[in-house]
């Protein structure tokens, strides 16, 4: 079965930037692969040239074995698209967005009508049909731009930063349909900001300025020997004061380095050290610890831990 | 068809966007016809009353007393001059130095002196002087009043040397076509039609993409499988029908309000000035592709709108334009609308000296219709 999204040794580059960097990366029909990376790693230019908008410097790219390069137009009514601004029209109305967005995918009459019939029903929108897009809350204009992202049944949906400045209600209500979508075998390509969206995911991606520096299921990305390196463990020190807890671990022999979480102290601890024994030494220093206790990695540890050390591979090649 | 999917979806919305912004659609309706009632109702070209300051020195010898008042002839020649409507005098002034005065303020467009041996020199049959000053900051009015004055000169001299029922032996009778009373609306009307249409039309669709551009929504229309061409079109389409119901009521409101006759037939008129509306339609596509928001999109507007209108001919004729510019003139689609307005309605020309005018505008629209297209698409980074 060819895969739903295939990207073989992307590049972008503008002038002299090179904003996506040799990037591959395989997505199944029905996954949800989440895209992350801080902003302006490339994530979104990425998506544009997978829907075919935006041409690639070098590479090539296949959504559902088509060539995105020859066969543009095939792969755009096989994609739908969720762009961060939603891409509603303020001054028309619900109805009238959808039935845009249909005939712009070439849907026509009864065809066209059913689908505008069953957007609605599936969202809920009857009581806002005729309402201006520009007057729906925030939650309500996600629901409408997805649905007019998926006016014309696409296969493969882009979602680029989906829930952005939405409540968690509606946070929640949307995964809810995204996972059963999924269960019917559409494919998502979702970006966001959020670990615990991106725990969701059933295949992730971690792009770090132009490269992609992770790709796995979220447990197998926990379990990554560069995340807890052989010979460390790693644990939760809960701390009133983090930053002063930071700044002293820095100088005990053991640690080898240390994150804030909240009021807590994510620490990679080698396995020669003695845990008791660091532990006084913190404690010698003035650090008041709460408790101590040994962690599986979070997501939030796995891309810490992966960017801080492409950033030093980095810096050290510069 | 395939290049112009997409059409439909696009012409649909359009239809509504331009619904729902009634704001911009009284804008785009009511401001032609406010202009062309301030242009039609103000601007006179033709030369009258130009307030005119006099010396007349040649009465002052005389002993009545009477210094100002000049002598009987001096008195004929000016009543001449102002029977011509073209002065107005509105002052006598008895020295040299007001007489200056008045034309450094700015009061006086024209000064007159009568020397003092104005009369003395005709009654005696020589050559008699006038000094006529004439301001030369507006040409216009510095032509004209030159001409009249020469030429009411030249009348009086004649009928002094010529025995009394003598004519001139040549009787040159001018006849001003197609506008006899010279009225300046006839003239000035049909050409600001081109103006109006210029300024509306590429107004419409100047901020139409790069307004997407700004509300996020292009990129979603982009990964549609609608194509350039068809968004184009379906962008135009709604204002082309708007352009033409102006033009519909510029004509007629020229026709019924200022009464400029038409000599030729309007049905003529509106489909040559078709051609018209849709080449500006598409340049301000272009624009709108080049722009990146909607007041660089406004700038870029001014910046095609003010030239055209100078080099159309619509204010200065094209025939006394530097080789350059009258070459340029070619290039501006305004040129061929003002010709076509001018001659339709005040020369009733037909489709026989007017067809090369449309073809040449319903190609640079073709033209630029398609470079906008391709703008367009490259616009996507």
């Amino acid at each position: 079965m060819t895969a739903a999204i295939l990207a073989q040794n992307l590049v972008r580059r503008f002038g002299d930037f090179t904003a996506v960097d040799d990037v591959s990366f395989e997505v199944a029909h029905g996954e949800i692969f989440g895209f992350l990376g801080p902003n302006g790693s490339g994530k979104t230019v990425t998506i544009k040239m997978l829907t075919g908008i935006l041409p690639l410097s070098g590479g090539a790219a296949f959504i559902d074995g088509l060539d995105v390069r020859t066969e543009a137009e095939a792969v755009r009514s096989r994609i739908g698209y969720m762009s961060q601004k939603f891409g509603l029209y303020d001054d028309l109305s619900v109805l009238e967005n959808l039935r845009f967005y249909g005939m712009a995918y070439g849907l026509r009459r009864a065809r066209l009508q059913a689908r505008i019939n069953d957007a609605v029903a599936r969202n809920a929108l009857e009581p806002y049909a005729e309402r201006l897009a520009g007057r729906l809350s925030g939650g309500w204009r996600q629901r409408l731009a997805l649905a007019c992202a998926m006016i014309h049944e696409p296969r493969i949906l882009y979602l680029d930063e989906p829930t952005a400045g939405i409540d968690p209600v509606a946070r929640r209500q949307l995964w809810d349909l995204l996972f059963e979508l999924s269960g019917q075998g559409i494919t998502f390509f979702v970006t966001t900001h959020y670990m615990d969206e991106a725990e969701r995911c059933s295949h992730l991606a971690y792009l770090y300025y132009g490269q992609l520096i992770a790709d796995g299921t979220p447990d197998g990305l926990c379990r990554l020997p560069e995340v807890t390196p052989a010979g460390t463990r790693r644990y939760g020190i809960s701390t009133r004061d983090a930053g002063h807890a930071r700044r002293v671990a820095a100088g005990v022999a053991g640690i080898r380095s240390t994150t804030i979480f909240g009021r807590s102290l994510h620490a990679l601890i080698e396995d020669s050290a003695d845990i008791d024994d660091i532990a006084r030494a913190l404690t010698r220093q003035g650090v008041v610890i709460d408790e101590l206790r040994p962690l599986v990695p979070t997501l939030e540890d796995v891309f810490v831990e992966l960017s801080e050390r492409r950033q030093r591979e980095l810096d050290g090649a510069a | 068809m395939n290049a112009l999917r997409g059409f439909s979806a696009v012409f649909y919305k359009e239809m509504l966007h331009a619904r729902r912004d009634r704001l911009a659609l009284v804008f785009a309706l009511m401001m032609p016809l406010m202009q062309m009632v301030i242009l039609g109702t103000a601007i006179d070209t033709n030369v009258r009353q130009v307030p005119t300051v006099v010396f007349d020195e040649s009465g002052v010898n005389q002993t009545d007393g009477a210094a100002l008042s000049g002598t009987g002839v001096s008195r004929a020649f000016l009543d001449r001059l102002r029977n011509t409507d073209t002065y107005r005098i509105y002052r006598h002034v008895d020295s040299d130095e007001a007489l200056n005065r008045e034309m450094v303020a700015g009061r006086a467009r024209v000064a007159i002196k009568i020397p003092l041996t104005f009369a003395r020199d005709l009654m005696a049959g020589r050559q008699a002087q006038v000094l006529v000053m004439v301001d030369g900051s507006d040409s216009a009015v510095a032509g004209q009043a030159l001409n009249v004055a020469s030429q009411v000169g030249l009348d009086e001299s004649l009928q002094r040397m010529l025995p009394g029922d003598a004519r001139p032996l040549i009787d040159v009778r001018p006849k001003l076509m197609f506008n006899p009373d010279s009225r300046s609306p006839n003239f000035f009307l049909p050409g600001l039609m081109a103006v109006l249409l210029l300024f509306v039309t590429t107004m419409l669709t100047a901020f139409s993409i790069v307004r997407e551009k700004e509300r996020g929504t292009l990129e979603q229309l982009l990964v549609t499988p609608a194509r350039p061409l068809g968004i184009m079109l379906g962008k135009i389409m709604p204002y082309f029908a708007l352009g033409l119901v102006e033009l519909v009521v510029i004509l007629l409101f020229m026709r019924f309000a200022f009464g400029v006759p038409m000599h030729g037939n309007p049905v003529l008129l509106l489909c040559l000035a078709t051609g018209y509306v849709f080449v500006n339609l598409t340049i301000g596509l272009l624009i709108s592709t080049r722009a990146n928001s909607q007041a660089e999109a406004l700038q870029l507007s001014m910046m095609t709108i003010l030239p055209s209108i100078f080099l159309s001919g619509y204010i200065f004729p094209r025939d006394t334009m530097p080789l350059v510019f009258y070459g340029l003139s070619y290039l501006v689609p305004a040129t061929y609308m003002v010709d076509i307005a001018r001659g339709v309605i005040l020369r009733g020309a037909g489709l026989a000296e007017l067809w090369s005018n449309a073809v040449v505008l319903g190609l640079m629209g073709l033209v630029i219709l398609l470079l906008a297209a391709r703008r367009f698409q490259r616009m996507i980074v």
